[in-house]
């Protein structure tokens, strides 16, 4: 049976309707909050007087956000997080998916799994489990720390000084894995004959490593290197459910993420919350700027 | 349900960060309000967090027998979450109940916005009510301007509650306790000396009741009403002090309040006073320290110090449809003004009533099984007509961590207490006119 002309899809509209969902999804879910939330960084609000409420403050907001002490400090805080967290899971993903590379041959995709799990586990599961771990008087941490070096008990999640590491701890575990997928999948990229010839020309293994292996990699490291660096400056997840959503003693693990979802929703502060907001997409679009010229493939020197 | 309040942020922390969050922001999880059938039933809708929830649904049956046309639903969620969801339903306007219960620090907190009906107006008219609730109780409600935005169900007087065994053990007595905090402290000592036993569990219960004491009228904990910063007074220095005295002496053991060390404290009798609401001798018997029972005693607070630990309220939110307010209003009186519900809610969830004819039952004289058969009650009653309001300001969430930052620094590094208000005062102003 044909359709009368009239619900006929012509061909000229077809591809806009068709990719619609996600326009609509997008717009609702993507657009519109990102407008609010820029309208939103030049309003004072009280939220339980209703949308009425708003009142135009022009950049009072982020002038307020600039001079706020808290706010320099959550950034100090995801900084230190970032670098802690984020540089060890490529210095160590790097040799690690090279020896899997070379030696595993038919446990590797287990050993990749095993490697990859935290990545998909729930944040939930995970900072429940940490948090046992870490546990002063009966965590495991504590217990291996005193069998093996004879540490006394750390108070992890309670002191201020030791909640940012057991955050790092936490988050290098769980981002390892991504990283070491990654770093596999450019090693297969490399031609063997690069190898060969090196071997040929005497070359021994640190020489292949250092002058075939990390030049090529160069392109996958700038994509990881940014994953991670936009990842750990937006970090939210670990330390709100293992300081209990607050950041801990003296917020010392109160990252800047933490830190706007609680200017917004426990202290009420919508307004500056959103100006927070915006200051942190810019620190993220510089430094992903300066990652990007760090690793970018130089003119000439196209990796292969 | 009378709680909140600092000794039980954590708790409120812990309940958010791992219920509340992302989908009740977006309102998807507030109260829900469609469908009113204008024409034949109605549906009255009301938010209430646990217990309170409990003391609603038991007064269904009476209400439904006068409006046997009106469908009276009742969401509830937990405590952190509730509030959470009606912050979102005031600011969207979106699923706003007709009734909502609310925490008495939410109710200083929500009647900045102006999304709370005053209930000075026709047909409330609640000042003419006043003089039936414990002052402190309604004044909590009153806002800046004079507003009504809520009506008092349940109150939280402070007590402090010790063990009868263990200070007989120290061969002290009542009045060691409560004559001032100098001797409170000294009576600490003691106890450690002889019994082993802590004297509380943190140093934080102490400095917290101590900075809401002795308040000049009209001033918050934090602020005045200039919004000026009062965090550098002797109020505070004091609070600190003690704190500090009782840390250095080693007489608190150290744990956060409702952690599984807290309540295991008590359990074993290594905590011998708690500083808290009357309501914590049914948290007590319940749950905390079951066994304990009849070895527990309650007296005044030391230094006759009068303060609240929480409360609930009721209100009715602007976005109550006009023809639904009537009905809204008689639920809410029927909850708040009704003596002998208020007493079932006492007898069956240990809310303390607001309402003054149900603290002159007869039920109050009788005796508390877990408290040894002390007719507690009836000190409580005293206590908290003792007990004065507290403004509550718009940051006043955070200078309670502000300040809670501050004395770990004081107890835990050091830090000399004039440099950590100094600090704490220095963030605060910059916030006080946000």
């Amino acid at each position: 049976m044909r359709l009368p002309n009239a619900f006929r899809l012509s061909p000229r509209w077809a591809p806009y309707v068709f990719i619609s969902p996600f326009l609509i999804l997008f717009a609702i879910f993507g657009i519109y909050p990102l407008g609010f939330s820029m309208y939103l960084a030049f309003q004072s609000w009280e939220p339980t007087g209703g949308l009425q409420a708003m009142e135009f403050v022009g950049l009072a907001n982020f002038a307020f956000a600039l001079q706020d002490e808290w706010f320099w400090k959550a950034l100090r805080n995801t900084l230190w997080l970032a670098v802690a967290a984020g540089a060890p899971q490529h210095l160590v993903a790097i040799p690690l998916a090279v020896f899997i590379h070379n030696r595993f041959k038919r446990l590797r995709d287990a050993a990749i799994g095993a490697y990859f799990l935290p990545y998909i586990t729930s944040t939930v599961a995970i900072a429940i489990m940490f948090s046992s771990l870490f546990s002063k008087d009966y965590g495991l941490v504590n217990a291996a720390l005193q069998s093996v070096f004879g540490l006394a008990h750390i108070d992890w999640l309670g002191q201020g000084e030791n909640i940012k590491p057991a955050i790092a701890i936490i988050v290098f575990w769980r981002y390892l894995g991504f990283n070491l997928v990654l770093y596999l999948a450019a090693l297969q990229t490399i031609p063997q004959d690069l190898y060969e010839a090196a071997t040929m020309d005497g070359a021994g293994r640190w020489q292949q490593f250092r002058w075939i292996t990390l030049p090529s990699l160069r392109p996958m490291m700038f994509f990881g290197v940014t994953l991670s660096v936009v990842g750990g400056l937006q970090l939210f997840e670990e330390p709100f459910i293992l300081t209990g959503g607050n950041g801990g003693m003296d917020q010392a693990g109160m990252t800047s993420a933490v830190y706007l979802y609680r200017m917004a929703f426990d202290f009420n502060d919508f307004g500056g919350a959103s100006a927070m907001s915006w200051i942190l997409f810019a620190v993220v679009a510089v430094l992903t700027w300066l990652t990007n010229r760090a690793f970018r493939p130089e003119a000439g020197r196209r990796a292969a | 349900m009378t709680r909140s309040r600092s000794d039980l942020t954590r708790r409120a922390w812990m309940a958010r960060s791992l219920a509340a969050g992302p989908l009740a922001a977006l309102g998807l999880a507030a109260g829900a309000s469609p469908a009113r059938a204008g024409t034949e039933r109605r549906t009255l809708n009301v938010a209430a967090f646990p217990l309170v929830d409990e003391i609603v649904r038991a007064a269904l049956p009476a209400f439904k027998a006068r409006h046997p046309d009106v469908d009276v639903k009742v969401v509830s969620r937990q405590y952190a979450d509730h509030h959470t969801a009606m912050t979102t339903a005031l600011s969207t306007s979106v699923y706003v109940p007709d009734v909502m219960a609310l925490e008495s620090t939410y109710v200083g907190r929500f009647s900045q916005g102006g999304g709370l009906l005053d209930l000075r107006q026709p047909p409330f008219n609640i000042e003419a009510l006043r003089p039936r609730f414990v002052p402190y109780a309604y004044d909590t409600a009153v806002t800046r301007k004079g507003a009504v935005v809520a009506v008092p169900t349940d109150i939280g007087p402070g007590t402090l509650l010790y063990r009868v065994d263990l200070l007989e053990k120290a061969g002290l007595t009542v009045e060691d306790l409560t004559r001032s905090w100098d001797s409170y402290v000294e009576s600490g000592v003691k106890l450690k000396a002889r019994t082993g036993a802590f004297l509380i569990g943190s140093a934080q219960i102490i400095k917290d009741i101590l900075i809401r004491s002795n308040r000049q009228p009209g001033e918050g904990v934090y602020f005045d009403q200039q919004s000026r910063v009062l965090v550098t007074s002797p109020r505070f220095v004091r609070a600190f002090e003690l704190a500090r005295r009782v840390r250095r002496q080693g007489l608190d053991a150290r744990v956060n309040a409702w952690s599984n060390e807290w309540a295991e404290g008590f359990k074993r009798g290594t905590q011998a006073t708690e500083l808290s609401g009357a309501w914590m001798v049914g948290q007590m018997g319940n749950w905390v320290a079951p066994a304990t029972k009849g070895l527990w005693r309650v007296t005044h607070l030391p230094e006759n110090t009068y303060v609240a630990y929480g409360g609930t309220f009721y209100a009715i939110p602007r976005q109550c449809p006009p023809e639904q307010r009537a009905l809204a209003w008689e639920l809410v009186q029927m909850l708040t003004l009704d003596k002998e519900r208020q007493l079932a809610a006492l007898k069956s969830q240990d809310a303390f009533p607001a309402l003054l004819d149900a603290q002159d039952d007869p039920f109050f004289e009788q005796p508390l099984p877990f408290l040894g058969g002390q007719k507690a009650r009836l000190l409580w009653r005293e206590d908290a007509r003792h007990i004065t309001a507290t403004p509550v300001h718009k940051q006043s969430n955070f200078a309670d961590e502000v300040i809670n930052t501050e004395l770990d620094n004081v107890l835990q590094h050091d830090k000399p207490i004039d440099r950590a208000l100094d600090d704490a005062r220095r963030l605060l102003e910059r916030r006080a006119f946000r």
